[in-house]
């Protein structure tokens, strides 16, 4: 077993099955993130649940561990790959080959955008949310603080950045996962390049739809929150 | 057509190695790459210069002995052919050219511009074959699949060049372990160590300084054969299972 997860297809292994389990996550996270869009009732009555639901409690340290082993094991294969063309060996003309897609060639720097971004998301949300009421502290009105975070230009920027990390991230990760795995041929090969830009598709826009949508009904006061269906 | 050729010297696998610029004048476009390199070798010999060191065997394709990083790319500016089969007339009269040396962690610089690849072969004598007892028995006495036959004879075609090692930025080999494993995996005499050959090489290659597949598919794009990254994905499956199955 030792053996196993030392040898390089192992830890890749990993990385795959971590990351495969971030994408059905951030599926599930987008769906919940859309019924801000539906109402401010429908988004406060998902937050009360997720808050309440014994079953999300327990996956709250699960998802926390699928982050923590994905980025422990990137950082394992990554230091590792760094040795196989040491700094001292680099080419003096950088490599002109154009088969290959930029996002697959810089995974550890996407990952550790997104990363960053993410830090900075618990604070906004997560520590005013869940973590306040773990802390016994009032907790926020969801949507409230959603409207109140995405007031702000800046915010939503950065957050579209994000997403534009994460849109790259998964547009090579969901592919190369089922690839790590071993379950892609000839044939499924295009077909798995093909649905992970769909999943990426979907991912960037699901999210950015939120703070843009929040961000203009905030600025023109002609279609206010209620007013709106947005 | 005249080029600048800048060529890595470098006296052996210790010393430190650095570029030379040289000029070439009234080279044919139809002249290959390498009798290009070998016309300006002699002029260096005239010079009293000493030539500089590179690889090369059959000279059409078939050997895996060429190499070289020509400007940028494994085997130079053009797709699926190896730098034997490379002519001057895929560059532009008064170029500059930059050769290289491939460069991974696991091919150590020999002399100017060869390498030495024996990690490559240490890998095939960990698992690359299929053990027989006895006198081989007639050929076509097993039948197999047309579509097995022809995966296994596509992976077959790797003619173990490196090429795949010197464009990754992982300096992986999973493109040459791929194309050996998948070669064997896909006929029936090759099943009974399927899964002690898949470990025993993946092993090899981890341990000599080869890195991870990121699944950029740079491999796929530079090799001569054109080796497809499904192989890899075959490579992956039976390292997994193999590892299943103790
Ligand atoms: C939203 C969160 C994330 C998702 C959905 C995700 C998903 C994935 C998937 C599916 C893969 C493919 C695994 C494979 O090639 O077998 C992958 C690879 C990778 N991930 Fe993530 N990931 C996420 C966050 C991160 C973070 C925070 C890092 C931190 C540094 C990271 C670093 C990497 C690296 C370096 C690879 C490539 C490994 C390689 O092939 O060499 N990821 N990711
Ligand atoms: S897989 Fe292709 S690039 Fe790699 S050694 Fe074989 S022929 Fe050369
Ligand atoms: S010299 Fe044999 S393949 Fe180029």
């Amino acid at each position: 077993m030792v053996n196993f997860l030392c040898s390089s297809i192992g830890k890749k292994l990993i990385m795959s099955l971590s990351g495969l389990f971030l994408v059905v996550f951030l599926l599930l996270h987008l769906a919940l993130n859309l019924t801000a869009l539906l109402s401010e009732s429908a988004y406060n009555a998902v937050c009360a649940f997720m808050n309440e639901n014994i079953l999300i409690q327990i996956m709250v340290p699960v998802l926390a561990g699928g982050f923590i082993v994905h980025i422990l094991f990137s950082m394992f294969v990554e230091f590792k790959n760094w040795t196989g063309r040491p700094r001292d060996m680099r080419y003096a003309v950088a490599n002109k080959s154009k088969a290959t897609s930029w996002a697959s060639k810089n995974m550890f720097v996407l990952g550790v955008i997104v990363i960053l971004f993410l830090f900075l998301h618990l604070f906004h949300f997560w520590s005013k949310m869940q973590l306040a009421s773990w802390l016994g502290a009032e907790e926020a009105n969801p949507y409230q603080l959603v409207v109140k975070t995405f007031s702000c230009p800046c915010v939503c920027v950065l957050y579209i950045v994000w997403f534009a990390a994460i849109y790259y991230h998964v547009s090579h990760g969901f592919w190369s996962a089922f690839q790590t795995l071993g379950l892609s041929n000839s044939k499924w090969l295009p077909r798995l390049q093909f649905l992970a830009k769909l999943y990426a598709i979907v991912v960037f826009w699901g999210f950015t739809l939120v703070p843009v949508c929040f961000y203009l009904r905030n600025c023109c006061g002609c279609c206010g929150a209620s007013s709106c269906g947005l | 057509m005249k080029f600048t050729v800048k060529v890595w010297r470098q006296k052996n696998a210790k010393a430190k190695g650095k570029f030379e610029t040289y000029r070439v004048e009234g080279i044919s476009p139809d002249t290959s790459f390498l009798e290009m390199l070998d016309i300006l070798n002699n002029q260096l010999i005239h010079e009293g210069k000493e030539p500089f060191a590179f690889d090369h065997d059959c000279r059409e394709g078939i050997c895996g002995m060429c190499s070289l990083y020509i400007n940028g790319r494994p085997h130079g500016p053009d797709d699926e052919i190896t730098t034997c089969q490379l002519h001057c007339r895929k560059f532009k009269d008064g170029d500059t050219i930059t050769v290289e040396p491939w460069r991974s962690a696991a091919f150590p610089v020999v002399k100017d511009l060869v390498v030495n690849r024996h990690a490559f072969d240490e890998i095939l004598q960990a698992g690359g074959f299929i053990s027989t007892t006895g006198i081989a028995p007639d050929a076509n006495i097993i039948p197999i699949r047309k579509q097995d036959a022809d995966e296994s004879m596509d992976a077959s075609a790797c003619i173990g060049c490196g090429a795949c090692v010197a464009t990754c930025k992982n300096g992986s080999a999973m493109l040459f372990v791929a194309a050996r494993v998948s070669a064997l995996a896909k006929l029936p005499q090759g099943r009974p160590e399927a899964a002690k050959r898949a470990k025993a090489m993946v092993a090899k290659m981890d341990e000599l300084g080869f890195g991870a597949c990121s699944n950029t598919g740079a491999c796929e794009a530079e090799c001569p054969k054109h080796i497809s990254i499904a192989h890899i994905a075959r490579l992956n499956r039976e390292f997994l299972l193999a590892n299943l199955q103790d």
